[in-house]
């Protein structure tokens, strides 16, 4: 028993699992205090600053250093000479390619890296750049991917023009990267070839980049006398860095030390080995000393991981009723001069073949095709969690696409193709096992919260008034996607699996520390696995501190990306929690003199069943485990560590509704509503899951609204700073309304899938839907994004609705 | 070679005198010279605001302004709100209503917050978006920090010798 | 992201400004707010060896009235124009003008005589002063002149003043009572240059339009009047089909530049109806005589 409101008070003292504990990590970022790279200084510390080609395709004929050189505070050019006798002018990429570190001969897209100058500090660092004469040929660039196999097109990859292939099959051409397919085509061919109705639609996802408030960047500390090489980086993954460092450097991996410490946001952009942290190794352990290296904003969006850049087209097969029966789904995949972005190995387009999304599809075949053009390498970035960006924009477009074919209301086809309850788990056509989800009722539930009927009223109404200035749109995504990477047998990158880890150690006093594999950017890991672990133990989360980032200290993991965080590392810390909760047990029933059988757990401490007054609190086991007072043959202490490999991927999914309002004469979207409902199993911090849904949200508006990248027919960047690059302020940023339902993962131990990158998988369709729906009446089918105001402007034109 | 030029000003509260190049930049004077590493640089092209401080009574960014043009100013950035371990209203309020994730836009924000309502005690929403519209985020979609403006307005007004 | 090195001047007056430049030529830029200027230094577009502020010249600041007229200083900032209380009654399109242009800590710097005198058919001042029929004081070695806005601007970074010169003043007729006014600007996001916008000055006489001037931003290499659309508004209403005739008389005369905010039929198209918008917004400002 026990009196409800003390057992509420022992519970609200912990702060765990399901409260809206305000963050830890906010004491020091409120403060000014924060840690990132640029705010490092080291003593002796150089400053190192990239000359970079102003031609997207070009042979390099020859680099005069001899300015640079006598340039007051400049000590050293490097280029890729320098780099070759340590043989790293280039670098194995985790997508089994090479990537030039600097350029060798030949650039290969604008703004590519040709040399380093190294000074005594920035300004003369960057004074240095604009005294390096490089001598180009310039040669002609492809710019457009659908021409990167044709027959005459210029060999981009002159390097690799002799491999048949490249990691992943044979290829065809040399800008051909691969091809690889998924799902049973001549099923999937069957399917159409029966069916009552299809739909076929080319749909653009246009390059993009998650352009993080901070730059990309490091510190690269070498020390000659101990052989020690510290790296102070913005890295999402400082384990794998630190592998890859030293598979590349020489140096062995046990005195390589990588520290990720305060990141001023990730979202996929801080995954991959940029040559600036290899050149500016190479510099640190030629001159042992420290040298910094951070790239400007121009830089960030022109040559580090962009993504999307897939060139698709979509087809459904279904019957009378809209059911649908087959999927084909392609993709030309740009992906720029190398083959360069985070994929696990066995997997070289991600995960992209979740797209059957949240529908029951009998048949399906998917297929990508990877080429290179003269552009910046990469692809898989932004809140993707590995192409899920991608096939889930697909399929929330081609079932509106379908919809609209068969004039079936948008939210009734997909009812019509849930998953259903009793389908779970449900192992789709393309092979990944949904194992839990419940799609029925979150659909209803956002449709009743914003009146959808009223709203199909209201837009019936309004497209029968011929003086309406606007037209308005109502956007669903009901979608599934697919996170937290990932089971080992699946999943690796390089060869090392993507488990991750938590290590655990309690104090005599009570208190904890956990270090862990992952690697937050702003999503307060300090906090929410300190909240996990106090509901575990029974311990204040006010008294667990957390900790990750760097290698000597942190158990080893892959990172944090594609939502991987909980699913992983908050189930290795729930494990480790559970070790300690384990040993803890057996010695309470040592100090109660019971069978480990006999005794309960309430909140903080074990009972005796049936005598409740018999009890100890982890507190006090806590100082237990210190001292003599212990079973036979049990060892002192309360630590664990628990390295989690998981079964499974997990399944978020959600019901997002969005409605705007087009001025017809400007082209200007209102986005009038917009209500996110998102399942992501058990909710650890309702506050910090609202705000990433508010920043997925952002970003998805920011994509759908207005963000690409640009390009000359020579390759020339068109918009790659600020100016151009559409990061809406909070004027632009519509109100976000957030709702969930709870669906426990039933295979992670905390019934936790992550959420983060959800919202802007699922936005980036509805906001487009939303759009396209405002002209359904009229026959429009889809609208290649970004929906600026100009290129709606174009279709009402196109239309003649715009004439006054 | 250009001469340095001796640049003296308050920053937060306290006289400091630097030697500087014409070319240099307030935001490189105040992170390098003077260690105060709370104004970030977020872009080069005078966008994102996170090297926002406060000076003579502006919210400037600090990218955008030589240090030799600051000969006698009062300056304050984030490192200034805190007065005697008391957090300001604005920083109390962006921790209780989760106005920040990375942290990175923050002093910036903060910064020009604090601006903000001097201009303005008592804004509404719209006013608020208005006003803080010379500052990128990333992280929060903003609908967090509008509400802590908003409440650290109200815990102002509630207090004015807090401001 | 770093500017080259330069000499930094401190002039504490115009003629010492105006000698300063005598002396060191072509090779020195005036420095106003610096936020169009340092931007361009930062990512080395420009490059002058010497820079001369302006900011430390108490006579270059002020509104106030003189007779008919608001006299600007111009070293004024955009944030000062928008907390004037004399222009938002006298003069209340400049403070609309002014709250459309780039974010507030821009504003806290950025000025109305280096917004105009750059020559950036971008900027927002120059058609707001077209529709004010303002005037600016120039001054060099050789003395004071005034010169009308219209007309002063020639070109794509190119207007009347003379490299030895400096725009010290702006001076603005004061809209007879009951005049209605309006600035529309179409923009992609919170401190973008207009893909179009119009200046608009109404005044009615009963039900028709007595007197109206209408110019445009980034319609062209300059702001432009709109004379044509303006001709045709005197002595008849405002509606629609007079609204559509003057878009189409403003749409005529833009010859616009291409450019990530959209193609010449895009921008021309929203020149058309941010002048019909700021007609019509204008009108329902405007007093009955």
């Amino acid at each position: 028993m026990g009196d409800q409101s003390e057992l509420q008070q022992r519970e609200d003292k912990l702060q765990g699992m399901g409260t809206s504990l305000l963050r830890k990590e906010d004491a020091k970022f409120i403060r000014g205090q924060g840690s990132y790279i640029d705010d490092i200084k080291l003593p002796g510390m150089l400053f190192g600053a990239i000359v970079r080609s102003p031609y997207a395709h070009a042979r390099i004929k020859k680099i005069d250093k001899t300015k640079a050189l006598a340039c007051p505070g400049v000590v050293a050019v490097l280029t890729a000479d320098d780099l070759k006798p340590v043989n790293l002018h280039w670098m194995p990429t985790v997508g089994a390619d090479v990537q030039a570190v600097l350029a060798d001969k030949k650039v290969h897209f604008q703004l590519q890296e040709v040399a380093m100058v190294l000074a005594t500090d920035r300004y003369a660092a960057y004074d240095g750049v604009a005294l390096v004469e490089v001598d180009y040929e310039e040669l002609p660039a492809i710019v457009d991917p659908k021409q990167s196999m044709a027959k005459d097109a210029p060999i981009i990859r002159e390097d690799i023009a002799d491999k048949k292939e490249v990691g992943h099959g044979p290829r065809t051409h040399p800008n051909h990267i691969f091809t690889w397919e998924a799902g049973d085509k001549a099923a999937a061919d069957a399917a159409f070839a029966n069916a009552a109705v299809t739909v076929r639609q080319e749909i653009l996802n246009p390059r993009v980049h998650p352009c993080p408030l901070e730059t990309c960047g490091c510190v690269a500390s070498f020390n000659k006398a101990t052989g020690y090489l510290t790296l102070h980086v913005t890295t999402q993954i400082p384990h794998l860095l630190r592998t890859v460092l030293a598979m590349l450097s020489g140096v062995a991996e046990s005195k390589i030390r990588v520290i990720g410490g305060d990141i001023g946001g990730g979202f996929g952009n801080k995954v991959p080995v940029y040559p600036g942290y290899v050149v500016a190794t190479v510099a640190s352990i030629v001159t042992g000393l420290p040298i910094k290296w951070i790239e400007s904003r121009i830089d960030n969006i022109s040559t580090t991981g962009f993504a999307r850049d897939y060139h698709g087209v979509g087809e459904l097969a279904a019957d009378k009723d809209g059911r649908i029966k087959g999927l084909r789904f392609t993709a030309l995949a740009d992906h720029g001069a190398f083959n360069s972005h985070v994929s696990a190995s066995k997997l070289p387009a991600g995960l992209f073949s979740i797209c059957t999304g949240s529908y029951a599809i009998p048949n399906a075949y998917c297929r990508v095709d990877a080429v290179y053009t003269n552009k910046a390498p990469g692809g898989v970035a932004y809140r993707c969690s590995l192409r899920v960006t991608e096939a889930v924009y697909l399929i929330e477009r081609m079932i509106d696409v379908l919809a609209q074919k068969l004039g079936l209301d948008k939210a009734e086809i997909r009812r019509r193709n849930f998953v259903k309850a009793e389908q779970f788990p449900y192992t789709t056509s393309l092979g990944w096992t949904l194992d839990s989800g419940a799609y029925h009722p979150a659909l209803d539930k956002v449709l009743k919260a914003v009146d959808y009927d009223g709203l199909r009223k209201e837009q019936a109404a309004k497209r029968a008034d011929p003086k309406s200035g606007t037209l308005m749109g109502i956007g669903l995504a009901t979608f599934t996607e697919i996170v937290g990477a990932g089971p080992t047998k699946v999943c690796d990158i390089l060869g090392i699996g993507l488990f991750d880890s938590c290590e655990i150690r309690v104090h005599p006093t009570g208190g904890v520390i956990a270090r862990l594999g992952t690697m937050s950017q702003g999503q307060g890991h300090a906090t929410t696995y300190a909240q996990i672990i106090a509901t575990e133990l029974g311990l204040p989360a006010s008294d667990i501190v957390v900790e990750e980032g760097d290698t000597d200290k942190s158990p080893y993991g892959a990172g944090t990306w594609g939502s991987r965080s909980t699913p992983v590392s908050g189930a290795a810390t729930a494990q480790a929690a559970r070790k300690i909760k384990d040993k803890a047990k057996k010695i309470a029933a040592h100090l109660l003199e019971v069978a480990e059988g006999d005794l309960e757990w309430e909140i903080d401490r074990f009972k005796v069943k049936g005598n409740p007054s018999q009890a100890k609190t982890m507190k006090e086991i806590c100082m237990v485990s210190h001292t003599g007072n212990l079973p036979a043959g049990m060892e002192q202490g309360l630590n664990a560590v628990s390295y989690y490999d998981p079964p499974n991927l997990t399944f978020p999914f959600g019901a997002y509704l969005c409605v705007v309002d087009i001025d017809k004469y400007t082209g200007e979207t209102k986005v009038r509503r917009f209500y996110a409902l998102d399942d992501c199993g058990t909710r650890i911090n309702p506050m910090i899951i609202e705000g990433q849904i508010h920043g997925g949200l952002t970003e998805a508006f920011a994509v759908a609204f207005g963000q690409q990248i640009p390009f000359d027919e020579n390759g020339n960047h068109l918009g790659n700073s600020l100016m151009d690059y559409f990061l809406p302020t909070a004027l632009e940023t519509p109100h976000w309304e957030t709702d969930h339902t709870v669906t426990p993962c039933p295979h992670h131990p905390l019934g936790a899938k992550g959420v983060a990158e959800s919202p802007h998988v699922g936005g980036i369709p509805c906001f487009s839907n939303a759009v396209i729906d405002a002209f359904a009446h009229l026959g429009v089918t889809h609208m290649e994004m970004p929906h600026s105001a100009y290129r709606v402007w174009q279709q009402c034109n196109a239309l003649g609705i715009n004439k006054r | 070679m250009a001469n340095t030029h001796k640049v003296s000003f308050k920053l937060n509260g306290k006289a400091v005198d630097v030697a500087v190049e014409p070319r240099e930049l307030l935001i490189h004077t105040l992170r390098e010279k003077l260690a105060h590493t709370g104004p970030h640089i977020g872009c080069e092209t005078s966008h994102c605001g996170a090297c926002t401080v406060d000076v003579d009574g502006m919210s400037v960014k600090a990218c955008t302004v030589l240090t030799v043009q600051c000969d006698g100013s009062e300056m304050l950035t984030v490192e200034g709100l805190e007065q005697g371990g008391v957090l300001h209203a604005l920083q109390q309020a962006f921790h209780e209503e989760h106005g920040l994730q990375c942290g990175y836009c923050t002093p910036g924000m903060l910064t020009r917050a604090y601006r903000l309502l001097k201009e303005n005690p008592n804004p509404s929403e719209q006013e608020i978006r208005y006003g803080i519209s010379g500052n990128l985020c990333r992280c929060t979609g903003y609908q967090n920090i509008v509400k802590a403006v908003q409440s650290a307005a109200r815990k102002l007004a509630a207090a004015p010798a807090a401001a | 992201m770093i500017p080259p090195a330069f000499e930094y001047h401190v002039p504490r007056s115009v003629a010492d400004a105006i000698k300063l430049m005598g002396e060191l030529g072509p090779d020195a830029k005036l420095l106003a707010g610096g936020h169009s200027l340092l931007p361009m230094m930062k990512l080395r577009f420009a490059q002058p060896g010497h820079l001369i502020d302006l900011g430390k010249i108490a006579e270059l600041r002020g509104i106030a009235q003189a007779g008919n007229q608001v006299q600007i200083g111009a070293m004024t900032t955009e944030h000062d124009l928008l907390g004037s209380a004399l222009l938002a009654e006298k003069v209340p399109l400049l403070v609309e003008g002014a709250g459309w242009i780039a974010d507030p800590q821009v504003r806290y710097k950025g000025t109305i005589g280096g917004d105009i005198s750059h020559g950036d058919p971008g900027n927002d001042h120059p058609a707001l002063m077209l529709a004010l029929d303002a005037s600016f004081v120039l001054k060099g070695p050789k003395g004071e002149r005034v010169v009308k806005a219209d007309g002063f601007f020639l070109g794509l970074y190119s207007t009347l003043l003379e490299p030895d010169e400096i725009l010290t003043q702006i001076r603005v007729p004061i809209p007879a009572a009951g005049t209605g006014w309006s600035y529309q600007k179409l923009k992609r996001k919170t401190g973008d240059f207009a893909t179009a916008a119009t200046a608009v000055l109404l005044q009615m006489s009963g039900a028709n339009v007595a007197k109206v001037h209408i110019a445009l931003t980034n319609a062209a290499a300059t702001p432009l009047r709109a004379q044509a659309a303006e001709a045709h508004l005197v002595g008849k209403p405002i509606n629609e089909a007079s609204l559509n005739e003057a878009a189409r008389l403003a749409m005529s005369i833009c010859d616009p530049t291409p450019d990530q905010r959209g193609d010449a039929d895009y921008k021309r198209a929203m020149c058309g109806e941010m002048t019909r918008r700021a007609l019509q917004a204008a009108h329902s400002r405007a007093g009955k005589q």
